[in-house]
This record gives C-alpha cells, structure tokens and sequence, in this order.
C-alpha cells in the first residue's frame, strides 16, 4: 500500500526545508540578545520582545502575576500617558499585543517595515521608564477579573482543565492557572507588579526579536540607538529544570454545569529541555503523530470512525518547555457512551504502542506533516518570530526547525515503542473524568 | 468538521476580534492574551519630542504593494482568480462557492453538513483513502461553510511530485463526493454533540440569538450548524441535491495563490472546474430590512458575566457607503484601544475586557454589531453607557481630528492585509464571490484618502436609527437601561478598595 511514498521521503523532501532564510543573532554590551530573520517577500516587519518569565516563575501567594504586570506595560511609561502606546501604534497603522505563558511573556507590534525605528523606540520606553501607577493598576486588575470571568469561570470546561492541571502537574509552577486563582489575582497589589518588573525585565532576561523586510545592516544601529544605554542590571537566577519523578497514578472527578462529558488524560514525560535522552523528544513527537497526525490518524480512524466512541478527541505531546512535557489526551464522548469506556479505549491504543509496532506507512505520514508544516509555516513572518522569541526563551538551537526533519527521520519504529514503554506509564499519569449536572446531558 | 476540545485555548485573542494567528509544532503553548488591538484615535499628547522617530514615520510613505491578480473564466463558467508567488513552494488553493446556509431553506444546517461531508467518500475511496491521500503527501484539505458561502481550502507543496497527485485526488473528492450514509450519522450525532457542548457557554447561544432576532423570516436567520431538532431530519438525498445545485462550476470561484505559472494554473483550475457538477450560479436573495423598532431578548443563564450585543440590519456588500461606514466604525469600536468604546468602557472604568462594533456586509444583508461582556453588577452601567455612545456618535460622526487618526492608520497598515499567502488567498477569496473589481484594494483605499467627517455622520444616519436597535443578552438576568454614572475617577477609590480588600 502506497510503498512509493517510502522513496519520496528520502529524495524529494530532503531538499525541501532547505529554502531557509537568513537569521542574525548579536548580543548587546548590557546582555540583550537580538535576533534577526530576513524575509523579503512583502513591505512588512514584526518587532517582538520575550521575558524569561511566566507563570511557572510566579510564588504561590502571588498567582496571575506575570499576566497582569503585561497589562501595565501597555499603560504609563516617563514619557507616554496610559493608552499612548497602543495609540501610537495604531495611528501608523501597526497593531500591537502580548501574551503570557507559563514559561514566558512576550509583547508584538506588527507594521509596515517604515514603522520600524517607531516600534523600536516605543519597546526601548517602556523597558526603561515604566511606570505602574496605583490607581491605574486597581483598574486594570478589575479589566482582568473580567478576562478570567470570561475566559474561565464562565466555561465549565475550561474551568474543568484549571482544577485537572492542579492534579496533573503536582509541585510544579505548571499546576496553577497562568492567570491566576481568583482569590489571589484580586489580592494583588501595585507593588508587587513593580518588584516583578524590576526583577525580570532587565535586558540579560530578554530577546529582542526583528522579523520582516529588514536586514542585519539596516537593524543594528537602530537597535543600539534605542537598547544600548539600558543599564544591564541583574538578570535572575534561573534552576536548572530536571525530570521529575514520577507522582503516582491521580484521579479527578468533577461534576460542573456541562452538557457533553470530557475526559482528561496527562502523563508526566520529559520535554526537549528537561530530557537525558533528547532522543526521547522526537520519539515522543513522533508517536503522537502516530495517535493524531491527522484525519487519517489512530484517534481519528479507530476511537471516530471505527469504534464511534467519541464525537471528537485528540493527543498532544507539549514538548517546548522551560520544565517537563506533557503528553494530553482530551475526548468527549457520542452519546450514550460512558467515560470509562472511553479511557478503557484510549488505555487500548497507548497499550498498543507499547506492544506492537507502528508501521512504515504510519511514520513516514507522520514525517511528511512535519516537513510539508515547516514549509507552510514559512509563510506568516510572525510565526517565525513566535518560532526563535520561544527557542531563545527556552534556551534552545535557533536551528531546531531546519534540522527538525532530519532528527525525526532518525526515530525508528522501535524508539517510538522504547518511549511508550518508559513514560506512558500508570505512575506518570492523571486521569479527570468531567460529568454534567444530575439529569443533564443525557 | 472538528469538535472545538483543546481548553487550553487561551492563545486566542478576546472574543471581539478574534484571529487566531500561528500554531506550528512548536507553539502550542497555553498563553493569555491581553486585546490589544489595531486602533486609531484623536488626543494624543506624548511628552515633549517623544517618540523621536515620528516626524521621520510620518512623512514616510508606507508601501502598499499592488497585487498583480490574473483573471479569467473556465469553460465551465467558474471564476478563477490567481497570484503568482514562487517565495515558498507551495500552492493554495481555495473554491467559494454561493452555497451557504442562507440556501439550506426549510432544512436549517443543510449547507453545514454537505460541506462537512466533502471528504468523507468519493468514487472508489473510502474516507481513509482520502486522508492518507493527502496527509501522505503533507496536503491539507478542508472545508467549511458561513451564511454566504461554502468555502473548500487546499494547501500542499508545489513541486509536480507532490502537487500532481494530491490535485488527482482533490478533483475526485470536490468532484464526485459519495455522502456515505455512515458518514451522515456520524457527523450528524458530532453536530449535535458540538450544539450541546454550545450550549455550555453564553458566547454562541447569545450570538444566535441575535442573528436571529434580526434576520427574523430570512435566509441570514437560520441556525447555520442547524438545531437538534433540524439535523436528525437531513437525508442523504437532501445533501446529493445540495451539492448539485451549489456546488456547480458556474456557482464557484476558485482562488489561487502560489508557485505555479500561468499556463499551470489554467490547467489546474480547467481540471477543478471540469471537476465540479455543471451548473449556473445561484439566484440573488431578496435584501434583508432592518428592524424598525427596539428589539430585546434575554436568555436566562447562571453566568457571573452578562454579555450582550446591540445592532440591526445595516449594509451589505456593495452599498455605496461602505467606506464611509468602515473608517467611521473605526473611530466608533471598530479601532480597539483607540476606538471610543474601548476607551470609555474599559480603559475608564474597567467593565469589560473586551468590546467592539463592527459591520460586516454579507451579499443580501449585513448587521451593526457592539459586543462586550461584563460583570453582572455593571451590565446595567456598562449597556446604558454604551447605548449613550452609540447614540451620540451615530448623531455627532467623528471630529476631523479623528477621522485623520482613523484614515492615517488604516492606509499606513494596509501593506499588513496582503503580506502573506494566506492573507491574499482570503482576499481574493472576497474579490471573486462579490464580484468586487480586481483593483477593490487600491479602490479603497482612495476612497479611504478621499471621505470626509460629514459624509461618514450622513452614512451612519442612513444605516443606523438609535431607537432601533436590537439589544440581545444572556445572564442571570436582563440589563436595564439607567442613567450613566458621570465621572469614573469618583469610581477609581470603590474599586480599589474591593480589589485591595480581595472581594472577589
């Protein structure tokens, strides 16, 4: 069945990913790291700049932290009024975001390449003269209440995953919610968004990232004009992250105001940074494609259409990570069908990996997704500046992307076997089972 | 057709504008966003000399680059509309067809299950034949279906050795689907498994509700997923002649974007059109009428947030106004931080996390739209503040100075919406189904560059009456409308104090 797709994979896809563009790194006097990726396809550029730190980072009284200190940055600064900077950026066009993770923050403004030297400077203001006024940051807090409201306390789902990942990531700073438990977030005070900004967003915890219509000639003295007089300070101490033992089998039952059950299972498994083996990781990648690669994927072909046990259901390995990867899978059943039926399957297909097998035809679908992926995601500039902001953050090869196909071609059948046998494991794993209310969802 | 269950889904932006961006292997990454969105706005007083490089910004010219669309017709009838890119080697492909729910008629999520069954059979291929076809080669397919239109995307790598193949398969799939009968159960119960799981948040029931509320007895009012009751009752029948009818060459449009040439691009459309069930495009709706007096609805629901959206029927594609519309929307919501509502209800006093207005012109109709969800103790506050907002901009239009603003930042950003493949696919995508000239880009933005303060205030009159509007809501109970709290600065101590004493 389809043997020629075998020979496709070592010729024609090995030129593939090779179309590469042109990425610069430099390292100022004061420790900020600069990267550059040249793509000239079209008059546009995107400036973003990542923080070593996220939620993972955050003490236990002080949870919701990191977000809501992302917030403030787009308030005051010395020199622009709350709301200016956002302003600004508009007004030429561009727009601006950030977000918070639990290994990082990072802030975007997207433009016309004209705008560059304006995105520049505006990112160098606020680093240097931000200012976090009390009244500002109680209103603010109350902007975020309302995003947590929305995002979280009003979808019994999401709600659902907050509590399961309290169980599933035990003694981690993965185990709280990135925007904070409630009653903490509303707890927090104008001084601690200070103290957090001066501790990590000194230039030694920061990359700046420049991805557009640009070159290295063109970035650098702008880049120095702006960033060079930032004073260095000190950048935090960082632990080295290690893969954790494992914390035992755990069990969640909820009973929440939802409609369709959902089923919850996460094995502790080591990431690309924390891995011994780093073999391990693209194992790792690798069977996961082999689960849910795709429409003609195990999940999809076997729990959807096969055994029609579940109306939609997926796996994932989060593998780029400050601290440990997880490997998830998540199903809500068809009606009719229980929850321990459906874990009694997924259980099924894990146990399978572990004793049989997968076949050529399933690897090399799994390698074409990613290597025709790299080319496709070539295509939004701010997805490659999203790609070397996180490499960066996490301390990883800016190359990973390019030699990425060449690692997965090396993960034998066997290996994906290996890692199903040594972390797919019972003492590694959190099951949450979510049930609708007494008399509902039937 | 997918079941919406990654719950980490804080990558995406607030519900007002949301565009998911990025999401390659390596970045699923759970994050909160804050909404910061593209804006544009009058009274900015930076300090003295700050930023240093505006004068410098402002009196560079953004570069706007012309698309170089190729245009011609299949023998068929389809519309082709292609741009040639070699940057990347890979080739996209996406056919829209007039094949929305706005046809299901008596049978509300016809048109979402005809689309969702593209696919899942084909003459001699079974649904995993069609997987591994594309997936073996690094293709995606899919397909999807709006109010207007049916929408069929391909993306794969344009070498012939990749391209050929999956394009064999592609015509086979769009061009001789089989509607398994399995496949039809299946997808029918993960439809209605999707409408219950709906049915645990208050964003999409609200969003129904007020579609409609203002498309009441036509087209645009239908449930476009259908209802539990409408989806059991579709046959296979229903869904082969749906097909016939709407997916026809003459009724399509097929947009390319990539790295083939002219002559291969010729073939590749000649050999989808001839693909497709021969056929005419679809009759025009009749236009839909706006409501002529204020509308409320309210779904109870134990929500801690009221969300709530006030509009009409107000445009559609092609009215004259546009333009005028679209640059005054931006002053009025449509502008994010800038924009006035996002600067009052938020950035003032802190009601919402996001809120946004916006008109969104669909072929026989289009409504207004402000959307914001609140705290359920400032949902009376926050609605009759908005309400007032509306009302007076609708009365007042913008200031010169913010009509510069708004005008300013659309034209410096416009280099953004045509930069990659997929931006341009979309927009060509647009181009073809509403018969839009090939230049519409560089149209509009002269006429961008051209309105004035009085003509958008005249357009805005014309489009929307403040009595009318509808007012949509779901909480634990409906908003009222009250007298507007004046100054927030009083508020700033009473939420600080609740903030500080950790009430929440």
């Amino acid at each position: 069945m389809k043997k020629w797709i075998l020979g496709l994979t070592l010729g024609l896809w090995a030129g593939l990913a090779s179309a590469s563009l042109a990425t610069h790194s430099f390292t100022l006097d004061n420790g900020l790291k600069v990267l550059v990726r040249e793509d000239h396809r079209a008059p546009v550029v995107t400036v973003m700049v990542w923080f070593k730190a996220g939620s993972i980072d955050e003490a236990p009284f002080e949870t919701g932290l990191a977000h809501v200190l992302e917030h403030m940055m787009f308030k005051g600064t010395e020199k622009l009024q709350p709301g200016d900077f956002s302003k600004l950026v508009a007004r030429y066009g561009g727009s601006d975001n950030a977000f918070t993770s639990y290994d990082y923050t990072a802030y975007f403004q997207q433009y016309e390449v004209s705008r560059l030297p304006l995105a520049l400077e505006l990112e160098a203001e606020r680093l240097a003269n931000l200012q976090i006024d009390d009244d500002e940051f109680y209103r603010e807090l109350q902007v975020v209440l309302e995003e947590r409201r929305m995002r979280t306390d009003d979808n019994p789902n999401a709600l659902a995953w907050e509590k399961f990942q309290a169980v599933a990531r035990p003694g981690t700073g993965y185990a709280h919610p990135i925007i904070g438990w409630r009653s903490l977030l509303s707890q927090l005070q104008p001084e601690q968004a200070r103290s957090w900004f001066q501790r990590f967003y000194v230039p030694g915890n920061a990359t700046l990232v420049i991805a557009g219509d640009v070159t290295r000639k063109q970035v650098e003295p702008l880049v120095k004009k702006f960033f060079d007089d930032l004073p260095a300070g000190e950048t935090p101490p960082r632990p080295k992250q290690t893969v954790n033992p494992p914390a035992g089998e755990r069990r969640i039952d909820l009973t929440l105001p939802v409609k369709v059950p959902t089923l919850f299972m996460t094995y502790n498994v080591p990431s690309l940074v924390t891995a011994e083996d780093k073999r391990d990781f693209y194992a790792l990648t690798m069977l996961s494609g082999v689960l849910d690669g795709g429409m003609s994927a195990r999940i999809e072909t076997d729990l959807v259409r096969g055994q029609k046990l579940v109306a939609g259901a997926g796996a994932s390995y989060t593998g780029i990570q400050r601290g440990n990867g997880t490997f998830t899978l998540q199903a809500a059943p068809n009606p009719g069908i229980s929850l321990d039926e459906v874990e009694s399957a997924l259980r099924e297909q894990i146990k399978k990996l572990q004793t049989t097998l997968p076949s050529e035809e399933e690897m090399a679908r799994v390698r074409a997704g990613v290597l025709a992926g790299q080319v496709y995601e070539k295509d939004s500039v701010m997805g490659q500046a999203m790609e070397l902001g996180t490499l960066s953050t996490l301390g990883l090869d800016l190359a990973l992307s390019e030699k990425f196909g060449d690692e997965l071609a090396k993960v034998t059948a066997e290996d994906v076997q290996r890692v199903a046998q040594q972390w797919l494991v019972p003492e590694r794993l959190a099951v949450g089972h979510v049930q609708p209310e007494q008399g509902e969802g039937k | 057709m997918s079941i919406e269950l990654r719950v980490t889904s804080f990558e995406k932006h607030s519900a007002v504008q949301g565009a998911a961006w990025c999401g390659g292997l390596l970045l699923r990454v759970a994050t909160v966003v804050s909404a910061i969105w593209l804006s544009a706005c009058a009274s900015l007083n930076p300090a003295a000399n700050f930023p240093t490089t505006e004068a410098q910004v402002a009196a560079s010219q953004p570069g706007a680059p012309v698309l170089d669309i190729q245009s011609w017709q299949t023998a068929e009838g389809a519309k082709v509309l292609f741009v040639a890119s070699d940057a990347l080697p890979m080739l996209d492909i996406r056919l829209v067809m007039d094949a929305g729910s706005a046809r299901d008629g008596d049978q509300a999520g016809l048109a979402s299950m005809t689309s969702a069954l593209l696919g899942e059979g084909t003459k001699g291929l079974n649904v995993d034949d069609i997987a591994r076809g594309f997936e073996d080669r690094g293709a995606e397919f899919s397909s999807s279906s709006y109010r207007d239109m049916g929408v069929i995307s391909l993306r794969t790598l344009s070498d012939p050795e990749f391209r050929e193949p999956v394009l064999d398969l592609f015509g086979k799939v769009i061009g001789t689907p089989s509607f398994p009968e399995e496949a039809l159960a299946r997808i029918r119960t993960q439809m209605m498994q999707g409408l219950r799981m709906e049915k645990q948040v208050p964003g999409p029931q609200v969003n129904k509700a007020f579609m409609a509320t203002l498309y009441e007895g036509h087209p645009y009012g239908i449930a476009s997923d259908g209802t539990l009751e409408s989806l059991p009752a579709i046959q296979r029948k229903q869904l082969e002649q749906f097909y016939e009818s709407y997916y026809a060459a003459g009724n399509a449009v097929i947009a390319m974007v990539g790295a083939v040439s002219r002559e291969q691009a010729e073939a590749i459309a000649a050999q989808i059109s001839a693909a497709l069930p021969a056929g005419e495009a679809a009759p025009t709706l009749a236009r839909a009428t706006p409501l002529q007096s204020r509308k409320r609805e309210h779904i109870t629901f134990p929500s801690a947030q009221t969300s709530i959206l006030i509009g009409n029927q107000s445009t559609w594609r092609g009215n004259p106004d546009h333009v005028a519309l679209y640059v005054g929307n931006m002053v009025l919501g449509g502008g994010g931080f800038a924009s006035i509502l996002t600067d009052e209800v938020r950035q003032k006093r802190g009601y919402v996390y996001g809120i946004g207005s916006g008109f969104s012109a669909m072929a026989s109709g289009g409504p207004f739209r402000v959307s914001f969800q609140t705290a359920n103790e400032n949902a009376d506050q926050a609605l009759s503040l908005t309400l007032q907002l509306v009302e007076q901009f609708i009365q007042q239009g913008p200031t010169d100075s913010q009509l510069e603003e708004a005008r300013t930042s659309i034209l410096g950003g416009f280099a953004l919406g045509t930069a990659d493949n997929s931006d341009i696919i979309g927009q060509l995508g647009a181009i073809g189904f509403y018969d839009l000239p090939l230049d519409y880009l560089q149209q509009f933005s002269q006429q961008v560059r051209a309105v004035g303060a009085e003509e958008i205030r005249q357009a805005f009159q014309r489009a929307l009456n403040a009595d009318n509007l509808a007012i949509v809501s779901i909480g634990p109970k409906a908003p009222e409308i009250v007298p507007v709290d004046e100054a927030p600065g009083s508020e700033l101590a009473a939420v600080a104090d609740e903030a500080g004493r950790g009430k929440e």
